[in-house]
């Protein structure tokens, strides 16, 4: 009960502190004279914002790089090895294909399901369409950690003896099959495929919503056109619809790719990184929270910005072409 | 053209067909968690969730499960969510509004460059900052006895300095939308830039603001990393608690099942009453 009252006031104070700070900064620039007020007007709305910015995010990002050159504890320099030791550990290796494997299936198939589901609820007629895509949407609105357990219990493996509460492994049994412990069985990375099921399962609703959106402002006369010229449903959506909505396409892609690059809560609430399902992520947790090993950690992350670097590029890119097309 | 307006209709049933399968199994794994999550301990573990959808009148009801979800902590996380989530979603918005204002209404040197350098921040992994920011607020206890760490107000500070880059990113893509010509009759009239703001531009962006609020507290309301670094076990967020209770084996999928409704209950409902501005928000940034 105190937590909520303390809530309460700090939501009151907050709002009071910040309205009070920015009418402070407002009142400071205008004692200044005219043309120095010209200069510093913008100062007074950036201000709390860039403070914020560079001591929770940007100069802390800089540490974490410099600290991928110190030792567990960084007290002490010691130039690159902790990559040395992360690229000669085999663990490591499987860890960075683990990544690869999320990056290189999650957001195409995500992509595929969000253009199927797109599809099909333009359809179907405006009530159905609603209720549909809400459903489809809904896990958008769930966290990793209870996805990772409604999942885990979809996957469930019975005891020896007992009988198979998971839905996988009743529809194996159904099927003649024995059931399995799915999640420890890395051959293939099947495990870490049935992980990525739950992602794909949790995003496809956001990239459905993009999509249809997409879809729903392409100009009818262009589909009418390639319709009286006799293309077929299949053809229009091929050479009509994708077309114009690719940049679309591309920025789901990206968001995804992103997204995927990042994963970690799902890993850790349904193997806790074992049998082999760790991913970068995870493994900066685990560094520093298990082994304190803060040098370490550092390297890691410092790895998976350097991989996500070219998507920043990219991001800033279709920032830039969105203005242009205004 | 009546054979055209058939096709059409056969591509209505068989999408509305398609699509209803594709929600069933979609729906099918949450439904299965919230089924058992209500079901009696022991025919739960003898018997798969689907038989209680078969034959639900043979059934044993029982919210026992979530008399001990609760028991174990859930309903303190639950308060401990929402103070850590709504502050969170406040002050990120009152301050990237103010900044989007300036990025959108107010000419000044560099600021294209510095749009830019934000567009760039907003795919930063956020772990790249988070041990600095942590030993941060430790030395900041240890020399001035500011206490953050353990505390709310540490998590407060943390999602909204990495929320606000998204969040101007978003205001200020519907701000540009705005007539200028408004701003400048106002201009005219002797309003400062700041009554601008409160008075003008606030209410004008309300969409855009209910949009991203949404987002933000979904997203905080679900992070389970920030609040475990930062505030920790004392006050355990839903997300931490339920991972614990996962971790505790042999006590049956009920209590988890019973825990993790707890915890989606709210952002769920929370989602399905206010989607059409969380829609609008996520495709603000994407789709021109």
């Amino acid at each position: 009960m105190d937590d909520l009252v303390l809530g309460i006031v700090a939501i009151i104070v907050g709002v009071a502190a910040s309205w009070g700070l920015y009418w402070l900064l407002d009142f400071l620039v205008r004692l200044l004279p005219e043309k120095t007020q010209e200069k510093l007007r913008a100062f007074s709305f950036l201000l709390p914002a860039a403070v914020l910015l560079i001591v929770i995010s940007v100069l802390p990002f800089f540490q974490t790089i410099a600290w991928s050159f110190f030792d567990k504890r960084a007290k002490e320099f010691i130039g690159l090895e902790n990559y040395v030791e992360l690229f000669a550990d085999e663990n490591f290796l499987g860890i960075l294909l683990n990544n690869f494997l999320w990056v290189a299936f999650v957001p195409a198939i995500t992509v595929g399901f969000g253009l199927v589901f797109a599809n099909l609820a333009n359809n179907v007629g405006p009530k159905r369409e609603k209720v549909m895509k809400s459903l489809i949407f809904m896990p958008m609105s769930i966290s990793f950690v209870a996805a990772g357990t409604i999942w885990g219990y979809l996957y469930d493996y019975p005891p020896p003896g007992r009988p198979a509460i998971g839905l996988l492994n009743a529809i194996i049994e159904a099927f003649g099959g024995e059931a399995q412990p799915w999640l420890t069985i890395d051959a293939g990375r099947l495990n870490s495929f049935l992980l990525m099921i739950v992602v794909i399962w949790l995003n496809a609703g956001f990239s459905m919503v993009m999509l249809s959106a997409a879809i729903k402002a392409v100009p009818e006369e262009t589909i009418e056109a390639a319709r009286i010229d006799g293309a077929g449903p299949l053809k229009i959506f091929t050479s009509v619809i994708v077309p114009q909505i690719r940049g679309t396409i591309m920025s789901v892609f990206i968001t995804t790719v992103i997204g995927v690059m990042k994963v970690f809560d799902v890993v850790l609430a349904m193997t806790g990184g074992n049998f082999n399902t760790s991913v970068l992520g995870y493994e900066y947790y685990r560094l520093f929270f298990v082994e304190s090993n803060i040098g370490g950690s550092a390297a890691v992350v410092t790895i998976l910005c350097v991989l996500i670097a070219p998507l920043m590029w990219l991001q800033v890119r279709t920032a830039r072409h969105q203005e242009e097309i205004r | 053209m009546n054979k055209f307006f058939s096709v059409i209709r056969n591509w209505r049933v068989g999408s509305t067909l398609a699509l209803t399968f594709l929600v069933i199994i979609w729906s099918t794994p949450t439904v299965g968690l919230l089924i058992t999550a209500l079901r009696d301990r022991d025919e739960a573990a003898a018997t798969g969730w689907w038989e209680a959808v078969f034959n639900p009148l043979g059934q044993t009801w029982s919210i026992d499960s979530f008399a001990k979800a609760i028991d174990g902590g859930m309903l303190n996380a639950l308060i401990a969510t929402l103070v850590i989530t709504i502050p969170a979603t406040i002050l990120p918005l009152v301050i990237a509004a103010n900044a989007a204002f300036a990025f959108t209404f107010i000419q000044f040197k560099g600021r294209e460059i510095l749009f830019a350098s934000l567009v760039a921040l907003m795919v930063l992994p956020l772990q790249s900052a988070l041990i600095p920011v942590l030993k941060g607020m430790v030395w900041l206890k240890k020399t001035f006895g500011i206490e953050l760490v353990g505390n709310y107000a540490s998590a407060w500070i943390v999602h909204a300095a990495f929320a606000l880059p998204l969040a101007i990113y978003i205001l200020r893509n519907f701000m540009m939308t705005l007539p200028t010509s408004l701003i400048e009759a106002a201009r005219i009239d002797g309003a400062s830039y700041y009554q601008i703001f409160w008075k003008l531009i606030i209410p004008m962006s309300i969409p855009s603001i209910a949009s991203f609020a949404i987002f933000q507290f979904l997203w905080v309301w679900n992070d389970y990393l920030i609040a475990f670094i930062f505030v920790g076990e004392q006050k355990a967020v839903m997300t931490y608690k339920l991972l614990r209770l996962l971790g505790q084996y042999g006590d049956g999928w009920q209590t988890v099942a019973a825990g993790s409704f707890i915890s989606l209950v709210i952002p769920v409902l929370v989602f399905f009453a206010l989607q059409r501005y969380f829609v609008r928000g996520l495709t603000a940034g994407a789709v021109k």
